[in-house]
């Protein structure tokens, strides 16, 4: 019987012929975990009173709290560095040759196709976007993997989601996996896989990399996408070691079929306080005290280069503060060197370094009670991003953008019309 | 696995795991008294309210969102002996299971306050006489559950 992605990686990991709904234990590529997870694992991994350590598998990546924000996240910082440094591990990285953890798997070339990472961050399923099978853990878990270099997995079942066109202008990755979650539900995908079929090949890569980073808002273990071309380009400066592209098989068995029309998808926001709560931006009517372009959904240069583009020329709205966030080092030094920082400065935006920081309601730009966000990031959960009583509507780039000059939420195509 | 009892507390569908613990209390300082702050912007008060012994009851969909452990780890130090769902999110699931917190799948009707009866092995949960079913937990998650935790396991050389 023929193959899924998830069923044919997990079983090459693991040595043996599994099947969706079989518990198996396989070995991991690469273990990742960040400043607020990786304390509890470093502390599981002291318990457990072993020298075994799979170092060279090992990222450890600072961004949710750094640069520090007070003396507690100093002290947790802190607290990796010197584990980092105990252990003399390899991949530790300090914030200056940084950046958001899962733009960073990618850019460091620990991601690539076939591989099997996991990450003590639910959005480690971002790596499916270039073909690998990859998921969140826990911080337990994390420590196991140090230790023995792998872990139990549940194949799961998967749904073909079947793409086909193009999308329009000003509409992306961010609308289409937004309409997927609304349609599915934020438990849609619990415990399964989406993978990716048709016209993936109009997508880009940054774009799959956001549609597979939110399989998790549908409950999602993985969003996984094949390895063509367009992968191939995009790693291949970056990419560490060899690799292996896996694709599913033609009769490989799916528990459920979604099909879209890229060209019928429109600019999606999701209203407070669950990312399935999409509906069209045309017919949203929220004005909006802040607009924040940023994220390991949309914090890479191509989605700076979609907002720039909408901002140039104009300002940001009177009330309205707009803070854009690249995701990585690299990504800032690519927004200097394009000339993306002036058009965002000279638009009036506050620009920061890499942090995962306001996202996840950390600091950076928390919203105060009554406060409205539009944000490129994948969570609007009831004080996600600050004060119980504020809220967060998610969009793609080009919507936070055009809302950021409008001052409340549209499309770009309804700035023109202004 | 002994049966136990408690007393519920009653949440619903999609409960994610900024509700349970806030990421601005995700810090390491916090980790001997995440209990403190469970639920503090949807519920303020309950981390006081709460017994050792008592079982959280909720929908569909429960610990959805992060991969923070934390979210588990706190509930387990505010005293839950388990929680009953209707279903979970997967990495609450896992991160529940790997260290020592027994999750239930089960719609359970009951009202906040109220007892039920947990019998793990007989996969039943008896709530004001009313007697619920839940599946029988795969090979592989019993031997966890048993050896408590992920860490016991492979201590005892057994992953």
């Amino acid at each position: 019987m023929g193959k899924t992605i998830a069923e044919k990686i997990l079983s090459e990991k693991s040595g043996t012929d599994a099947y969706a709904g079989q518990i198996v234990m396989a070995n991991i590529d690469y273990v990742m975990v960040n400043d607020v997870t990786g304390p509890i694992a470093f502390r599981e991994y002291a318990k457990l009173g072993t020298d075994k350590m799979y170092k060279d598998r090992m990222v450890l990546i600072p961004d949710h709290y750094v640069p520090a924000k007070d003396i507690a996240s100093a002290e947790q910082a802190k607290e990796m560095r010197e584990f980092a440094h105990k252990h003399e591990l390899p991949n530790y990285y300090e914030i200056g040759k940084s950046g958001v953890c899962h733009q960073l798997m990618v850019e460091e070339g620990f991601a690539a196709p076939g591989r099997l990472i996991v990450g003590a961050d639910s959005h480690t399923c971002t790596y499916g976007g270039i073909n690998a099978f990859s998921t969140g853990i826990g911080s337990t878990e994390a420590a196991a993997a140090f230790a023995t270099g792998k872990l139990w997995f549940k194949v799961p079942e998967t749904i073909k989601v079947v793409v086909k066109g193009k999308f329009r202008r000003n509409v992306g990755g961010k609308d289409l996996i937004l309409k997927i979650i609304t349609d599915i539900g934020v438990d849609g995908a619990n415990y399964k896989a989406l993978e990716f079929h048709g016209d993936v090949c109009n997508i880009s890569v940054a774009d799959r990399l956001a549609i597979s980073n939110m399989a998790i808002e549908a409950g999602g273990k993985a969003g996984i996408f094949p390895c063509d071309e367009l992968t191939r380009k995009y790693i291949e400066d970056t990419v560490r070691g060899e690799y292996t592209p896996v694709d599913a098989d033609p009769d490989a068995k799916y528990c459920r079929v979604l099909e879209y029309d890229l060209y019928q998808i429109e600019p999606m926001v999701s209203y407070p306080h669950l990312p399935s709560n999409g509906r069209p931006v045309r017919e949203a009517d929220v004005r909006i005290d802040q607009a924040y372009l940023g994220s390991c959904t949309n914090g890479r240069i191509e989605d700076m280069r979609i907002g720039a583009e909408i901002v140039k020329g104009r300002k940001v709205a009177p009330g309205v503060r707009f803070l854009v966030v690249p995701a990585s080092q690299k990504v800032y030094r690519q927004m200097v060197e394009e000339g993306l920082m002036q058009i965002f400065l000279d638009a009036g935006a506050f620009i920061s370094g890499p942090t995962c920081g306001a996202c996840l309601g950390g600091y950076m730009g928390i919203l105060a009670a009554g406060e409205k966000a539009v944000s490129s990031t994948n969570r609007n959960f009831i004080g996600r991003m600050g004060d119980k009583a504020s809220e967060v509507y998610l969009a793609g780039p080009a919507t936070v953008a055009a809302s950021a000059i409008a001052g409340r939420i549209v499309t770009p195509d309804q700035l023109e019309g202004n | 696995m002994d049966k136990f009892k408690g007393r519920v507390w009653v949440f619903g569908d999609n409960v994610d795991t900024d509700q349970i613990i806030p990421a601005e209390r995700l810090v390491a300082a916090n980790l001997d008294h995440l209990n403190d702050y469970i639920f503090e912007k949807v519920r303020p008060g309950f981390a006081q309210q709460v017994q050792k012994g008592d079982i959280l009851v909720a929908g569909r969909n429960f610990g959805c969102g992060s991969s923070r452990e934390h979210a588990p780890l706190s509930l387990i130090e505010a005293g839950f002996s388990c929680i009953i769902a209707e279903s979970f999110a997967r990495i609450f699931y896992r991160n529940s299971m790997n260290i020592g917190l027994l999750l239930v799948e089960c719609k359970v009707d009951v009202k906040e306050g109220e007892t039920v009866e947990v019998d793990p092995d007989g996969g039943k949960v008896i709530a004001e006489g009313r007697e619920y079913a839940f599946p029988e937990y795969p090979p592989f998650i019993t031997e966890l559950v048993k050896a408590g935790g992920l860490m016991n396991l492979i201590r005892e050389g057994r992953f």
